[in-house]
């Protein structure tokens, strides 16, 4: 048998693996070029970008759970200027889609970071956060009224001409009002699931054990719940979506796919498996192959029920 | 880099501290002291985080099976505080774990001559052996100045001795050396021409970097944080930088700026 066909595209950003790394979890990729081959992912997604520098908040940022860890810390990153300046001109020799992550503290900020990046080579597209649990602005606030996300949407989709990922927050009552909101404004794709508030206390102190007391969970705790939104989401909308949520190995990945997902994001795998991205688009691989599939996305949105 | 590593050895040499030793691939023999490792206890996710350790010691040794070349192994000193490193504890000869290493910034030796001055407190005594055996290869005269609650926790003095280190003990409790803060020890030699390195809990530290920027004697320390990825990555292991202000934020990576930072380069309460 052949190689099987792992190609996919996201609204026109072709890849060669549906696995892409998740915003918040592989720095500006180079940190993790001595861990595994960066032209063997899907695309690589950069740490949320702002109009200034951000320094994030204050510490103990993270703490693990049971199957899976709890982070505050709030979006720290170099800014757009500095993106650009110094992050970019690596990236651009890497053979491998780079989607930017953006946020804005306001409405306005995040149609001044979207317009910043648009036209920029070695940019393949953007994909906007509106889900951060961690930071007052600049996330969770509009990721979770429909009216606020639509008005953030329209406005970074009127700066921009790359394809446009926005990415959804659990943090609601009911995703699929999300989903539509965004694809009413005029979304290219969306991804989801960022983070579920969660909390850890320290029984010895009796205080929460991270400095902003509540914190964004990630891991493989979520999975299920991850699934189960894509699902919903895959159903009601017709826009191509990226899993998130919980993914450790290929047979994860391809779980989501299952379930409605065109690609993937891995996020806290790297962290304890710096190679992890590699290793999963390996392993669907060896699963197609395995089962005689011939393409990968002959399995996306393939769940019988 | 990512490597499976075989456990040699992992004994207890006071309670709750262990000393664990592992093979290691060539690449470890060139790391640096001070540099760290990531442990992944199991294949689990619960724990589902590495664990951070200082290197405490790296070298080479010859395998008893024949025909066997010389094998570079590495070693962690390490105190059971949690789910991980009870789960460590429990670890034999044979069994495999993988690692991440070596990570982080080292110390900076300093030039020849210096009087170099460790300072340990508790399992921060780990990085400094390592240290201390690559400043008396060079020849250099090393004291250690090393503290803890009671004498259970004061670790491989005699392995630093064997050295030639020449070693000072302070206990809360008295039960070895002399009783009450390490620091209290210390402080009579602090004098120009000397170099501190010092490793342990944060309130050590901080009155370690004090009393070096009061005596004019330069002082590296080791930090330790929470870390998620190791790598510089997550940002998760941060502390505040000395110009570090609400409206001016300066964070350093533990993980990738550190573990090692100039005392100076830190803010201190």
């Amino acid at each position: 048998m052949q190689r099987p066909d792992m190609s996919v595209a996201i609204a026109g950003i072709e890849m060669r693996n549906p696995v892409m790394t998740a915003s918040g979890t592989f720095g500006y990729g180079a940190e993790f070029a001595d861990y595994l081959n960066l032209e063997s992912i899907g695309a690589m997604i950069t740490k949320g970008l702002s109009l200034k520098p951000k320094a994030g908040n204050p510490t103990p940022r993270i703490v693990e759970t049971s199957g899976g860890m709890l982070n505050a810390i709030g979006l720290q990153n170099v800014g757009i200027d500095a993106f650009i300046d110094q992050k970019l001109p690596y990236l651009k020799n890497v053979n491998t889609p780079v989607i930017a992550n953006l946020y804005g503290n306001t409405l306005e900020e995040y149609g001044e970071v979207a317009s910043r990046l648009d036209g920029l080579a070695g940019v393949a597209g953007i994909e906007v956060n509106i889900s951060c649990p961690n930071v007052k602005q600049g996330g969770i606030v509009f990721g979770t009224d429909p009216r606020a996300a639509q008005e953030v949407v329209s406005l970074v989709k009127k700066n921009t001409s790359k394809p446009l990922i926005v990415k959804l927050s659990p943090n609601v009552t009911d995703v699929v009002v999300m989903a539509k909101a965004c694809a009413d404004a005029g979304a290219d794709a969306l991804s989801l699931i960022n983070t579920l508030t969660g909390m850890a206390i320290d029984l010895e102190r009796r205080r929460p054990v991270l400095a902003n007391v509540t914190g964004g969970l990630s891991g493989p705790a979520i999975k299920p719940v991850a699934l189960r939104m894509v699902w919903q989401v895959a159903k009601a909308v017709s826009l191509p979506i990226i899993g998130i949520g919980g993914i450790m190995t290929g047979r994860d990945a391809l779980e989501f796919m299952l379930a409605g997902a065109t690609a993937v994001q891995v996020g806290t795998a790297s962290f304890l498996d710096p190679s992890a991205a590699q290793r999963i688009a390996r392993e669907m691989e060896e699963y197609l192959v395995e089962h005689g599939i011939a393409s990968v996305r002959s399995l996306i949105g393939a769940l019988e029920v | 880099m990512q490597f499976k590593a075989m456990v040699l050895s992992n004994v207890e040499l006071s309670p709750g501290y262990f000393r664990m030793k592992m093979t290691a691939p060539q690449e470890l023999a060139s790391s640096a002291p001070g540099q760290f490792l990531m442990l992944k206890v199991n294949d689990a996710i619960d724990p589902l985080l590495r664990r951070p350790f200082g290197l405490f010691d790296v070298g080479s040794f010859l395998p008893e099976y024949a025909g066997c070349g010389a094998q570079i192994y590495c070693e962690i000193l390490y105190k059971v505080v949690g789910k991980g490193t009870k789960l460590l504890s429990a670890l034999h000869h044979g069994d495999l774990v993988d690692l991440l290493a070596p990570l982080g910034r080292g110390f900076d030796l300093g030039p020849a001559g210096e009087e170099k001055v460790l300072v340990g407190g508790g399992v921060g005594l780990a990085p400094l052996y390592y240290l201390a055996k690559e400043l008396k290869n060079r020849g250099e005269k090393v004291r250690l100045f090393a503290g803890g609650r009671n004498r259970d926790d004061i670790l491989c003095i005699t392995e630093f001795e064997r050295l030639g280190v020449e070693t000072y003990v302070a206990t809360d409790d008295g039960t070895l050396g002399e009783r009450g803060f390490v620091t209290q020890v210390l402080e009579p030699h602090l004098a120009p021409g000397t170099r501190i390195f010092a490793c342990g809990p944060t309130p050590m530290l901080n009155a370690v970097a004090k009393m070096a920027q009061k005596s004019g004697v330069p002082c590296q320390v080791s930090m330790e944080a929470y870390m998620a990825c190791g790598v510089g990555a997550c940002l998760g292991c941060v502390m505040k930088g000395a110009n570090h202000t609400e409206e001016t934020p300066d964070y350093r990576c533990v993980c990738k700026d550190g573990p090692v930072f100039d005392s100076f380069e830190l803010q201190w309460s």
